[in-house]
């Protein structure tokens, strides 16, 4: 069984963010590239269906300029088989862009499982995935924090977040799923991982994007919260803090 | 031009953050003129009509025996119909679990732009600039659409419900659709609540949130305890979450939940940057930490510096004797 497994490379979450001169987009010096953190969770589930299996394919596949090489080589080191890179340049895309050359890929390949991180933490726009399996005219479950995927792996039943509770839901494969923290414990790459990845192939392809749907006009920092103030030392504090509760936030 | 607000139900009865996106549907009319028409898809109408009062000129109500849980492929099928109808400039979703999920079916099929969780809108030289927090809130991105119509998702909590107004009774319509819930390939099998009466941390209207400081699982009974007192929802730092303390599912920050309550109260978290990220829109931060130069001190309106077992449950036998005065 050929699993997917869609990828993006994001800005460390503890990157400060800077505003490039452009006004529009983040300041590349100094950030430290990485993973999208859940789609570390996608790579490890593809990666268990393929070990509980004992065969099948895990492809990884990131759109982005030449530097998302090393992030699919990360992901090559974790496990997964070969990888695709839809090689872009210029400003990064918005999510319809993306999700129309990501289907046009998948149409030629027939994995049973597309998987994504639920959302990537740098747009934080959590598209792509529907928008990919509606392209595809395929079922979608997002949010995926378990999953069980029947004998013959024709079906599946996920569990999604939803709130105050899980959405179970059966799905017929092929079937697009977007995995949230706590769908599994990600393994990290082994030096002997590390090694095997820099002889996987990456097959690259330049891809033309469609005209964009958004555009973005400008990217700022939030305005700054004004400075607070320290009510006092330990729980002798305790009444002024009720007080300003109470009297001047008026919150509770 | 219309505007087209999806009507969000659960249970039969229509969600609070329908009445946001009505609300912020109402403030946009102000601005871009047009009725204010909403579409819905349910089991049975979930009393649409009383929806006249928070702006809604007309109702369009797709209607289906599968429609009592979230159906996907249904549910976009409507809100399409329904945009194939009105022909609206702008469609507002909320950046609810289900909006998040079916606003990006509805932009693919209509081959439109999406801006997601949107924190503000306005109208500049006659086009719709929507705000969007990027970089779990380090940052915020304003997006114009280069089609039409405009797909929006808003995030919950931040827009006002619309008034109560002595608007009419609006008409409901049926919309008629075709959908074979066997063709979608996807069904809800069962919905399983969590601890019941809770609140999800994105709706929620006061958080008490725990970290590191507190030593050991055990101790979040304080912070529930806290939580009961204030009526408020429990959530937990990353370091928290990723030593197995709490549920994923509680985490504030990125890679965690993005949260814009009324009271957000930091116990024993130090303020991580991904922390700081996901709860720093809340409209009052109270943190209590040992350590002055804790940087969650930066971002709260007011401090406690002090023992979390010795702070919390003083706070919480104030904060009951409060509620005890009434």
């Amino acid at each position: 069984m050929l699993q997917v497994v869609c990828i993006k490379q994001v800005a460390d979450t503890e990157t400060r963010v800077k505003v490039a001169s452009d006004g529009r987009t983040l300041d590349p010096t100094a950030v430290t590239w990485i993973l999208n953190p859940y789609d570390e969770f996608a790579i490890e589930q593809a990666l268990r269906i393929r070990e509980a299996a004992g065969a099948g394919e895990v492809v990884v596949l990131s759109l982005g300029g030449a530097g998302v090489q090393t992030t699919l080589r990360n992901a090559l080191a974790m496990g997964a088989d070969r990888a695709i890179h839809l090689k872009t340049d210029g400003a990064p895309p918005e999510p319809l862009q993306v999700a129309r050359a990501i289907a046009a890929e998948l149409k030629g390949l027939d994995a049973r499982l597309l998987w994504f991180g639920k959302q990537a933490v740098d747009d934080d726009a959590a598209q792509v995935p529907p928008m990919v399996a509606e392209l595809l005219g395929h079922p979608c479950v997002t949010v995926v924090a378990a999953i069980t995927l029947s004998a013959d792996a024709t079906q599946a039943v996920a569990e999604r977040e939803v709130e105050g509770g899980r959405e179970v839901v059966e799905v017929t494969l092929p079937a697009v799923l977007s995995a949230e923290k706590g769908l599994n414990e990600p393994r990290f790459a082994s030096l002997k991982g590390i090694m095997a990845a820099k002889k996987k192939p990456i097959d690259e392809k330049a891809v033309t994007l469609a005209p964009p749907a958004l555009e973005v006009v400008s990217l700022a920092l939030p305005a700054a919260r004004s400075p607070g103030r320290i009510v006092g030392q330990g729980a002798a504090a305790v009444p002024e803090l009720v007080r300003v509760l109470r009297e001047e936030a008026k919150v509770i | 031009m219309a505007i087209l607000v999806f009507i969000e139900q659960k249970g039969g009865l229509v969600r609070t953050v329908a009445r946001e996106a009505l609300g912020e549907a109402v403030r946009l009319a102000a601005t871009l003129g047009g009725p204010v028409v909403g579409v819905c898809a349910a089991a049975a109408d979930p009393g649409l009509a009383a929806l006249g009062e928070a702006g809604a000129s007309e109702l369009l109500l797709a209607t289906h025996a599968s429609f009592g849980h979230y159906e996907p492929a249904g549910y976009a099928r409507a809100v399409v119909a329904a945009v194939e109808k009105v022909k609206p400039a702008v469609v507002l979703f909320s950046a609810s679990a289900m909006g998040r999920d079916l606003a990006p079916r509805v932009a693919a099929r209509l081959g439109v732009g999406l801006a997601a969780d949107c924190t503000g809108l306005a109208v500049e030289g006659g086009r719709l600039i929507a705000s969007r927090p990027v970089y779990a809130g380090k940052a915020v991105q304003r997006v114009a659409f280069t089609g039409a119509p405009a797909l929006v998702s808003l995030r919950p909590k931040v827009f006002a419900p619309a008034p109560a107004q002595n608007g009419g009774a609006p008409a409901v319509t049926p919309l008629a659709i075709e959908h074979d819930p066997a063709a979608a390939r996807a069904r809800v099998l069962e919905v399983r609540t969590g601890s019941a009466g809770k609140v999800d941390l994105t709706e929620a209207e006061i958080i008490v949130s725990g970290g590191r400081g507190l030593k050991g699982p055990e101790n979040f009974a304080m912070i529930e305890a806290l939580a009961a007192a204030l009526g408020a929802t429990v959530g937990a730092s990353r370091a928290v979450v990723d030593a197995g303390w709490r549920p994923h599912g509680d985490q504030v920050g990125q890679t965690g939940k993005t949260v814009s309550p009324k009271l957000y109260v930091a116990v024993a978290i130090s303020g991580a940057i991904q922390h700081l990220a996901g709860m720093s829109s809340s409209r009052c931060i109270v943190a209590i930490n040992k350590d002055p130069d804790a940087p969650i001190f930066k971002v709260a309106d007011f401090g406690v510096v002090g023992d979390a077992f010795e702070v919390v449950p003083a706070l919480t036998e104030a904060v009951k004797a409060l509620n005890a005065r009434g």
